[in-house]
C-alpha cells in the first residue's frame, strides 16, 4: 500500500512534537532543588559525570517518574478534552469542566479512605465516580434537547461543587493521618510515583490512547452530527460508548495517580486544532504529544517559581487554562 | 448496471413510524425506480423529512424497506453506506473543515478501520470536486462559502460514497433563484450521466413539476397521490394536500403544470365567480378549515 497523504501529516506533525516532548522532558530532568545541567543531567542518567550514585538516584528515583507521570497525565487530560469536544460538539466540553475529573475525585477519596491500594483499586472506585457524572452528562443531553453550552458549563459546575462537598465532607469524618498529603494531592500533585508506578499507569493508559486513535476519523464523522454520521456508514451508538468509557477510564486512572489537574484537556487541543485544523487522525497523536510536554512544562514551573518546596502543579495550569477558558466561552457565544 | 436493472432502487411496504395516536408515517407503500427523479411534496408536518430519514436508516420505521431489491436489514451500516447517500438541509460548521477535507469524508465508506485515504479516495474525490464546480474551493474553509457553495459540497460529499441512490432534504431551501437551478441542474445531471437515482424533499412544487420524473405528495403521513407531475400537481390535489387555492396550469416551457399560489383576495373573488358559474360545486374551495 502507497503511504497516503494523511500518513505523512501525520508524521511530519508528530515528529517536530515528539522532539518538543523529550526537549522538555529533558529540562525536566534537570530541574529541582539540586540544579544540573542539562550536561551533566545526561551524564547522571547514564550513571556517569560527578557523584554518579547520588545524581543518579534522584534522577532515576525521583524525576524521571515525575516527569513521565506528567507526560502521561498531561496526554491524557489532553486527549480527553478533545475527546469531550468532538463528542458533545462543544468547544468548552473538558474533564475537569464537565465534573468527570471531580466525579473521579470523589471515588478515589473514597478508595484511598476505605485503605486500597491505588491499582487497581483506587483506579477503579475513580472509574465509578467518573462514569457516574458521565452518566448524568449523557442523560442530560438525550432528554428530547441536546445540552446546550451553557446547561452543559452549568451543570459541570455543580456537580464539581458537589464533588468537592462531598471530598471535604469525607476529609472531615475521617481521622486519616495523611489528611495533608490528599488535600495536596487534590490540587493537582505529580510528586507521588517511583518508576513502578508511572509504569503501571502507561500500561493503563496507552491501550486507551490507541483504542482512541482508531476512532479519530470516526470522530471527523461525528462532528456532522449523528445523523449524518450513521448515514456514513458509522455505528454511532458503539462508538460514543467505546470513545467514552476509554475516555472516563483513562481520566479516571490519572485521576486517583494526581488528583485533579484543571482546564489541562482546554488549551492543547485548541492551540493545536487552531493550528493544524480540525482532522482528528492528525489532533490525537498531536495531543498526546503535545499535552505531554505542556505538562512537563507546566510541572517545571511548579517546581522552578515557588522560592523554597514547591506548589501543587495544579495551580499552574488552573491560572493558564481559566483564562483560555473565559476567553473561548467568550468567543464561542452565539 | 445489471440486466435485473428494472429491480426497484428503494421498495418501502407498510411503512410507519410513530405511536399509536401520533403517528408521522402512516402505513406508506411505494416503490423508487432505478435512475428516476423522485420528489416528495407535501405541506409542512405530513412527514416528508421524517420519510426521509426512514428512507436512510437514520430514524427506525416499522415494516421493510428494500434497498436495491435487498432487505435493507441485510446490509451493515458500512455497506448501506456505499448505496445510498445523505445530503441534509445544513450540517453542523462549528468546527473548520476544509471543502477538500470535507469531500473527502465521504470516502469513508469505502476506507479501512483508521479512515485513511488512499490515492484512489483523492482521485475520486478531485473528480467529484470538479462535476460539482467546486474544485477551486477546494482550500476554503466551510464557515466561508455561500449557501449555495455549502450546498454543491454537501452533495459533492455524499457523491464521495459513490452511491446509487441519493436522498436530499430541500437541498434548495436556503438558495437564491439563480442557485436553485443551479443545484437542481446538477442533480438531474448526475442522474442522467451517472444514473443515480435521486430522492428529494422540496417545498417548491415548480421545481418538482419542472424536474421531477414522479411525485409523491403527502398529506398527514399517507400518500394523496403518486404518479407524473402532470397526474399530481392538479388544482383539486393541491387543494385537499395545502388547503388553499393554488392555479395550476400548462407551463410555457414544456411539458409540465406551473403552479401559481393565489393571494386570498383574489381567491376570494374567484370563488364568489365560480360560485355563480359552477352552481357551488366549490364553494367552499378557498377554506382553508375544511377537510376532505
Amino acid at each position: 500500500m502507497t503511504t497516503s497523504a494523511i500518513f505523512r501529516r501525520i508524521v511530519w506533525v508528530s515528529t517536530p512534537l515528539l522532539v518538543l516532548l523529550a526537549a522538555f522532558a529533558f529540562l525536566g530532568i534537570s530541574v529541582g532543588s539540586s540544579r544540573l545541567t542539562p550536561a551533566d543531567a545526561f551524564q547522571a542518567l547514564l550513571g556517569r559525570g560527578p557523584e554518579p550514585d547520588m545524581l543518579t538516584n534522584i534522577i532515576w528515583r525521583i524525576r524521571l517518574p515525575r516527569v513521565i507521570l506528567g507526560a502521561l497525565v498531561g496526554s491524557t487530560l489532553s486527549l480527553g478534552g478533545l475527546v469531550f469536544q468532538a463528542l458533545l460538539r462543544n468547544p468548552l466540553a473538558e474533564p475537569y469542566i464537565l465534573g468527570i475529573s471531580g466525579g473521579s475525585a470523589v471515588g478515589a477519596i473514597i478508595g484511598i479512605l476505605l485503605g486500597f491500594s491505588r491499582v487497581p483499586g483506587v483506579c477503579l472506585t475513580a472509574f465509578s465516580g467518573s462514569m457516574a457524572v458521565l452518566a448524568l452528562v449523557v442523560l442530560m443531553g438525550r432528554g428530547g434537547i441536546r445540552l446546550k453550552k451553557d446547561a452543559l458549563l452549568l451543570s459541570g459546575v455543580m456537580i464539581n461543587a458537589f464533588c468537592s462537598s462531598v471530598i471535604t465532607f469525607l476529609l472531615s469524618i475521617s481521622q486519616d493521618a495523611r489528611i495533608h498529603n490528599i488535600l495536596f494531592w487534590l490540587m493537582g500533585d505529580l510528586s507521588l510515583p517511583d518508576l513502578a508506578q508511572a509504569g503501571l499507569l502507561a500500561l493503563i493508559v496507552l491501550p486507551c490512547f490507541l483504542l482512541i486513535f482508531r476512532y479519530a476519523n470516526v470522530m471527523n464523522l461525528l462532528l456532522m452530527g449523528k445523523e449524518a454520521a450513521r448515514t456514513m456508514g458509522v455505528n454511532t451508538g458503539a462508538a460514543s460508548l467505546v470513545l467514552l468509557l476509554a475516555t472516563s477510564f483513562m481520566v479516571s486512572a490519572t485521576v486517583s495517580y494526581c488528583g485533579l489537574l484543571g482546564f489541562v484537556g482546554l488549551v492543547m487541543p485548541h492551540l493545536l486544532r487552531l493550528v493544524l485544523g480540525p482532522d482528528h487522525r492528525v489532533l490525537v497523536p498531536a495531543c498526546i504529544l503535545g499535552g505531554g510536554a505542556y505538562m512537563i512544562l507546566c510541572d517545571i514551573l511548579a517546581r522552578v517559581l515557588p522560592t523554597q518546596g514547591e506548589m501543587p502543579t495544579g495551580v499552574i495550569t488552573a491560572m493558564i487554562g481559566a483564562p483560555l477558558f473565559i476567553y473561548l466561552l467568550k468567543r464561542s457565544r452565539i | 448496471m445489471t440486466p435485473g436493472k428494472k429491480r426497484p432502487a428503494l421498495e418501502v411496504r407498510h411503512f410507519s413510524h410513530g405511536y399509536r395516536e401520533t403517528l408521522v408515517l402512516k402505513d406508506l407503500s411505494f416503490a423508487v425506480d432505478r435512475g428516476d427523479f423522485f420528489i416528495l411534496i407535501g405541506p409542512n408536518g405530513s412527514g416528508k423529512t421524517t420519510l426521509m430519514k426512514a428512507l436512510a436508516g437514520i430514524i427506525p420505521a416499522a415494516g421493510s424497506l428494500k434497498v436495491l431489491g435487498r432487505p435493507v436489514e441485510s446490509y451493515s451500516r458500512k455497506a448501506l453506506a456505499r448505496h445510498i447517500a445523505w445530503v441534509p438541509q445544513q450540517l453542523p460548521l462549528d468546527f473548520p473543515f476544509s471543502v477538500r477535507e470535507m469531500v473527502l469524508m465521504g470516502r469513508a465508506p469505502h476506507q479501512g478501520i483508521l479512515g485513511f485515504e488512499t490515492r484512489e479516495d483523492m482521485a475520486v474525490a478531485e473528480r467529484i470536486m470538479a462535476v460539482t464546480d467546486i474544485g477551486s474551493l477546494a482550500d476554503r474553509k466551510l464557515n466561508c462559502l455561500s449557501g449555495g457553495e455549502l450546498q454543491r459540497v454537501f452533495i459533492a460529499k455524499a457523491l464521495c460514497q459513490e452511491p446509487d441512490i441519493l436522498l436530499l432534504d430541500e437541498p434548495t431551501a436556503f438558495l437564491d433563484l439563480a442557485h436553485q437551478i443551479q443545484v437542481m441542474d446538477l442533480l438531474e445531471q448526475l442522474k442522467q450521466e451517472r444514473g443515480i437515482t435521486i430522492v428529494m424533499v422540496s417545498h417548491d412544487l415548480n421545481l418538482a413539476a419542472m424536474y421531477g420524473d414522479r411525485l409523491l405528495l403527502m398529506r398527514d403521513g399517507g400518500i394523496l397521490s403518486l404518479g407524473s407531475p402532470n397526474a399530481v400537481l392538479t388544482f383539486s390535489l393541491l387543494e385537499a394536500a395545502y388547503g388553499c387555492v393554488l392555479l395550476t396550469e400548462k407551463s410555457p416551457l414544456g411539458d409540465f403544470p406551473r403552479v401559481t399560489t393565489v393571494p386570498g383576495r383574489i381567491a376570494k373573488r374567484a370563488v364568489n365567480r365560480l360560485c355563480r358559474q359552477a352552481d357551488g360545486l366549490d364553494a367552499v374551495a378557498g377554506d382553508p378549515s375544511r377537510e376532505e
